[in-house]
């Protein structure tokens, strides 16, 4: 189904093979993989418009840097099953209800581009992160906007149910800041309402930005602020208490990590043109990822 | 803002006519299960058993206090919730928006569907109700040979129109993500940065389809009157 | 089971309680002032439907088959992004608006304007229901044809259209949830941002579902009085 290399199933398999022995052995099965196993299907979440993390191509298939590690994922649930004709199926969500429904059991895995904060893990548990990202704006060129200060005054956009909203109402406060601030539903319309000049600028993951900014009409016009108002992690996003399933999850990624697997997949999506209008982010691998891929772990943000 | 490009909107046209079929079937089979089940309610709440019909009411009343945006998210977020808690089962049930928006609109679109049957049922003489005993009909009998045919084709025209809402409300599923007409166009408007094309698109195909429908309605509107 | 409400999403932030007032607050002036927009609109429209003029009727026509036919969300959409968009004149002017103030005044002018092809559907009904006679005995008494819609017809429209017109106002009160998707935080986008903040969604819906019961009674029961109060003796019962 996907093009996978047979020596990353390998190594996959081989990792979560023997992470498992020792561990579980003949272990029932609990929580996801219980699941799974009883369905005999996996539920992988995806979003429609994180690019490039997790959107549609043309022909209306989830594609991007989260979906392929989560394939890596899947692939280890089959051969740790034993299952190789798992049906995995695909379920779109939003930033909005992508925890109610890993919670509510609709989907398994999400992958897309998910914030691991310690505020959200007293609700769901994350895998090994797989993203750094630096939450600042987006402005455009001839606003004459070069910082956040400057921003004083003016209204800006955010999307609703993203970290940002709260992280920005906190520089607000602390900087007490008069900064009007509106909400798009998705990052698209926040987009819109800069690009229409409605917003001096859009507050959000500078890599977001970047792929917004990359597929809109006139990329010249914009630039990301070198701010941050804080760092955060990305991860694959599972439901809280189920060591049996995070365990394939962290293991999985640690052998991409290890094997340099994810360096790849980071070239194919952050440094390459990219499907459907083969625009290239030109977004080069941060120190903090660097860091991330090195000693993985899945520590949230505060 | 004066390139609008609607290029992208032809271009995604495959996935778009994908989600009109969603949105035609969701507002087909929620016009025929609303019908069915309002049509029940509007019995109970004309029914002599005092407890029946004071419930049928209360769940009309309820469904009309609220706004659908709210049924919906009861529906789609608490319902497999609560069936998990009344089963007992380890997991809630998984269904999607998808699949639960149609239990949503049958339900919600019932409590109006059955104040048009009400009045539909209640614009039927008495008299023909005692004819039917007369002939020795039981009052399921009565009800299905006599009075509900003549309410039904009284209220046609009126529940069609509330059918053509019910294809406006749809489009409130794309809130939940789901592919209706609308979600489709503003799925590919956010991966394409068109939103501005992709939502007049809309707005133009919904015109042409509702005013065709109520135009259609208002011909048929004109028959039935004809023959009465 | 009510804690939550006397919690806070954050420090400094104000209570889950007090956010909910706050978007009840909302809810209700969008609604009444977008109620306003269309029983003014929607009157004049719905006479204007009644009237000799064929053009006028047409004119008429159209406005309520442009916004009968469009699903509301998408109107939503159309006024809050689009039409900034196309027309320079227009983005001054919601640029120089408070954003908060934008989303109320947009909200009202769009759930005005489609709320007012409904009602102008219901006046140009109850005025047709009203016997020609009473036009013309209002024609025979010297009234000319603005005193008579004024002094003969409304009035008896006006109070024949009360039922419909009592459901058409709950519909508008309803109706202002759809508000959210543009970002106006009434008392579905503060139930919404409960749920998604604190995950009880339980409590947050719940919350909403008993206040939007509570609007919908107290609006029946006002339009109830309302319809007593005017009344016409032996002509329409106080009653239905």
């Amino acid at each position: 189904m996907f093009k996978i290399s047979k020596l990353s199933i390998l190594i996959a398999s081989a990792i979560t093979a023997s992470a498992l022995v020792g561990a579980a052995g003949a272990q029932e099965l609990t929580g996801t993989l219980k699941k799974i196993k009883e369905t005999g299907s996996i539920t992988v979440s995806h979003r429609e418009a994180s690019i490039p993390f997790s959107y549609l191509d043309d022909n209306q298939k989830p594609i991007g840097y989260s979906v392929d590690i989560c394939n890596k994922v899947v692939d280890a649930v089959k051969a740790e099953l034993k299952m190789p004709n798992l049906s995995v199926k695909f379920q779109p969500v939003t930033s909005s209800n992508r925890i109610p429904l890993l919670q509510n059991g609709t989907i398994d895995l999400e992958c897309g581009s998910t914030t691991n904060s310690v505020e959200r893990q007293k609700q769901v548990a994350f895998g090994n992160t797989y993203f750094v990202i630096n939450v600042t704006a987006a402005v455009k060129k001839s606003s004459g906007v070069n910082a956040l200060a400057d921003l004083n005054g003016k209204t800006v956009s955010t999307t609703s149910g993203t970290t940002s909203v709260a992280l920005f109402k906190k520089y607000k406060r602390t900087e007490t800041a008069d900064i009007k601030s509106i909400y798009g539903k998705d990052h698209a319309e926040s987009f819109l309402l800069l690009a229409d000049d409605r917003v001096a600028a859009f507050v959000m993951d500078d890599v977001l930005l970047a792929g917004q900014i990359a597929n809109s009409r006139s990329p010249a016009d914009y630039k990301i602020l070198p701010e941050s108002l804080n760092t955060e992690p990305y991860g694959p996003m599972l439901r809280k208490d189920d060591p049996q399933f995070k365990k394939i999850v962290d293991s999985t990624l640690a052998g991409l990590m290890k094997s340099g697997e994810m360096e790849k997949i980071y070239t194919k999506w952050f440094t390459s043109p990219i499907p459907p209008k083969n625009v290239n982010l030109n977004f080069p691998m941060s120190p903090a990822l660097k860091a991330a891929f090195t000693n993985p772990n899945d520590k949230g943000a505060e | 803002m004066g390139d609008l490009d609607f290029g992208a909107v032809f271009r995604a046209w495959p996935f778009l006519w994908k989600g009109l079929q969603y949105t035609l079937q969701l507002t087909v089979i929620a016009a025929i299960g609303g019908v069915i089940f309002g049509t029940l309610l509007a019995m109970a709440r004309l029914s002599s058993i005092k407890p029946l019909a004071m419930v049928a009411t209360g769940y009309v009343n309820l469904m009309r206090s609220i706004p659908l945006l709210l049924v919906i998210f009861w529906f789609y977020f608490l319902v497999p919730v609560i069936i998990q808690k009344v089963t007992g089962a380890e997991r809630p049930p998984s269904f999607g928006a998808d699949k639960s928006a149609f239990i949503t609109f049958i339900m919600f679109e019932a409590a109006y569907f059955c104040e048009i049957m009400r009045a539909g049922i209640q614009s039927i003489a008495k008299g023909q109700v005692n004819a039917g005993y007369a002939l020795g009909f039981t009052y399921w009998q009565s009800m299905s040979n006599v009075v509900l045919p003549q309410a039904f084709r009284n209220m046609l025209p009126i529940l069609l129109t509330q059918t053509i809402v019910l294809f406006q409300d749809a489009s409130l599923v794309s809130l939940l993500n789901v592919t209706d007409f609308v979600g489709a166009a503003s799925k590919i408007a956010q991966r394409d940065s068109r939103l501005v094309e992709f939502y007049l698109a809309v707005a133009i195909v919904y015109f042409i389809l509702c005013f065709a429908l109520s135009f259609a309605v208002k011909r048929l509107q004109k028959k039935i009157a004809i023959i009465r | 089971m009510f804690d939550l409400f006397f919690q806070s999403s954050s420090e400094g932030e104000p209570l889950w309680w007090q956010m909910l007032a706050s978007g009840l607050g909302w809810t209700l002036a969008t609604a009444a002032v977008a109620w306003v927009i269309a029983f003014t609109l929607g009157s004049f429209l719905g006479v204007v439907r009644t009237m000799k003029n064929q053009w006028l009727v047409n004119i008429g026509n159209a406005y309520v088959e442009l916004f009968r036919n469009i699903p509301l969300l998408v109107q939503f959409f159309v006024w809050y992004f689009v039409l900034p968009g196309l027309f320079p004149a227009v983005k001054k002017m919601v640029n120089d608006m408070d954003p908060t103030t934008h989303q109320f005044v947009t909200a009202c002018v769009c759930l005005g304007l489609f709320t007012a092809a409904r009602i102008s559907e219901q006046v140009r009904s109850g005025i047709g229901s009203i016997s020609q006679g009473q036009r013309n005995a209002g024609y025979a008494l010297g009234l000319t044809e603005a005193q008579t819609y004024r002094h003969v017809l409304l009035p008896m429209a006006y109070r024949i259209i009360i039922p419909p017109l009592t459901s058409e106002t709950m519909n508008l009160i309803k109706n202002t949830a759809t508000a959210y998707s543009i970002g106006l935080v009434e008392l579905f986008f503060r139930t919404r941002e409960m749920g998604e903040t604190t995950f009880q969604y339980f409590h947050a819906f719940g919350a909403a579902t008993v206040i939007y019961i509570t609007i919908a009674m107290t609006a029946n029961i006002i339009m109830g009085i309302i319809e007593k109060r005017v009344a016409v003796p032996g002509y329409i019962s106080g009653a239905k």
